[in-house]
């Protein structure tokens, strides 16, 4: 199985073999963070740059801990402070980072196809990390990295993700993912917040928490995305809370070792109460971890297929 | 490419690591501080092979770990096909080890340059000692090897492949030469 894209756009693209490579060598990057030294010179010489349109802490910095433990050098750009704010166009801010000779761009963009935009565009690799309601590839990466960690396999399990479907770029990813490896994939949300014709991709969808808990290996909990679309009708917090919000109460009914994710940062008592965000069946915080090792294996690949091609 | 001649069979393989085993445990006075490191792939069988062997002669096991020298080899950046990242498994400490590390083949050295790097990443050996079932020459950088299970003088046209029971299916070594 060799790896060809220079691009890591979304999961949409990549076939099931290409998805278990980047979780094979992800599984061997692992280790280097165990390590007293925590670094390898896969990409020493190389230069990455942070591009990121919208706010993100974790996804930025877990990208520039992946890449300086890989030894490329990591710019960050914040657009607030750009030329950007000057009205460059997304294209010509990507051609002046690729005339730096730079070899990575990690994007985060509040448009949908921004990504795929730009690595049309340019030569060098680009790497997706989130545009708008798309795809989010590596936090469903890290999602399924961590499933298959705790549970041995993907194909056959029952895995639900509740929220706010309609808003989630992070829902979009795992399911493509997921069902690409054989995941049976139940979304659950409010009606409001599930996407017209989002059966197409292959999932079940529910409004009832309860029912879907009962046979979920591992539920996925998204984030309420009140700042993504000021129009869009929320349902009220705290009704929110009570039909779908993940509780001690509400897993008591669930299986005894099921799997509780979430991409962060949490609403605690909105999404999940902090007992459930803490307690014995949540991996958050290992999908933190989890996290650079399956960026790490993607800048990783990407930069050898651009290699290759030179 | 065309075969040209099994080098060692079976039982040749056994005796050179074997025999490797009984310098092993000589040159460092027994198996106090002694551990051992296979390169991956087959380096890593070898390794396992050693430890058994050395196991037998003196009664005491020693820490056996694998190395992966993907990330850390110097043509990573050429297009010669793509490496696949494998695992790294070394869960004992190295430091003021003596480290015995354990490839199949000693060609240009560069693997083993990569190896050391990737090593004093880990810790600081007291010593590291390289053990190679086969050392076919063409040194490109000042390396070589404490204990060897055979020289074969080889050109640069032949291929030297080393097959074993847990990847091959078979123990022997075969020179090759390319067409």
């Amino acid at each position: 199985m060799l790896w060809t894209k220079k691009d890591l756009l979304g999961l949409e693209y990549l076939t099931p073999e290409e998805i278990e490579l980047i979780l094979e060598t992800a599984e061997s990057f692992k280790e280097v963070s165990t390590r007293e030294i925590k670094k390898v010179p896969a990409l020493r010489g190389k230069t990455a740059v942070n591009l990121f349109y919208e706010p993100s802490t974790r996804t930025r910095v877990s990208f520039e801990v992946a890449a300086k433990r890989l030894s490329a050098d990591v710019i960050n750009i914040a657009t607030e402070t750009s030329s950007v704010r000057k009205g460059e166009t997304l294209i010509d801010t990507g051609k002046n980072i690729q005339a730096l000779k730079a070899d990575i761009i990690i994007m985060r963009h509040n448009c949908s196809g921004a990504a795929n935009m730009l690595a049309r565009a340019l030569d060098i690799s680009v790497v997706n990390a989130g545009d708008g309601w798309h795809e989010h590839p590596t936090q469903a990466l890290l999602d399924i990295f961590t499933l298959k960690e705790k549970l041995g396999k993907i194909r056959g399990l029952n895995v639900a993700i509740v929220g706010d479907i309609a808003h989630s770029r992070v829902a979009r990813s795992n399911i493509w993912g997921l069902t690409k490896l054989g995941a049976n994939v139940t979304v659950c949300a409010p009606e409001m917040l599930l996407p017209v014709e989002i059966e197409k991709t292959g999932v079940k969808t529910s409004s009832n928490m309860d029912e879907v808990l009962k046979n979920a290996d591992a539920v996925n909990v998204l984030r309420m995305q009140f700042e993504r679309d000021e129009d869009a009708a929320f349902p009220e917090q705290l009704d929110y809370y009570k039909r779908f919000g993940i509780t001690e109460e509400r897993l008591s009914r669930a299986k005894n070792d099921i799997i509780v994710m979430h991409p962060g940062p949490i609403n605690r008592g909105i999404e999940m109460s902090s007992e459930v965000a803490d307690g014995k069946n949540s991996v958050i915080l290992e999908q933190v971890t989890n996290g650079i090792a399956v960026r790490m294996a993607v800048l990783f690949l990407v930069a050898q297929a651009r290699e290759a091609k030179i | 490419m065309k075969q040209k001649a099994k080098i060692l069979d079976k039982e040749a393989i056994n005796r050179s690591v074997m025999r490797i085993a009984h310098e092993i445990i000589e040159k460092n006075k027994g198996t106090v501080d002694l551990c051992i490191v296979g390169i991956r792939n087959r380096g890593v069988y070898i390794a396992k092979r050693l430890a058994e062997c050395i196991k037998k002669i003196e009664g005491k096991d020693i820490s056996a770990g694998a190395l992966d020298i993907t990330l850390y080899r110097d043509d990573l950046a050429l297009a010669s096909g793509q490496p696949l990242v494998r695992k790294t498994e070394i869960d004992f400490d190295i430091n003021d080890k003596k480290l015995v590390l354990v490839d199949d083949v000693l060609y240009t050295g560069r693997t083993i340059r990569a190896a050391l790097d990737a090593l004093i990443d880990f810790g600081r050996p007291k010593s590291i000692q390289l053990a190679v079932l086969v050392d076919r020459g063409h040194r490109e950088l000042p390396i070589r090897a404490d204990f060897v299970g055979k020289n074969i003088p080889t050109s640069k046209q032949e291929i030297v492949e080393v097959h074993l029971e847990e990847s091959d299916g078979s123990d022997e070594v075969l020179i090759a030469e390319k067409e």
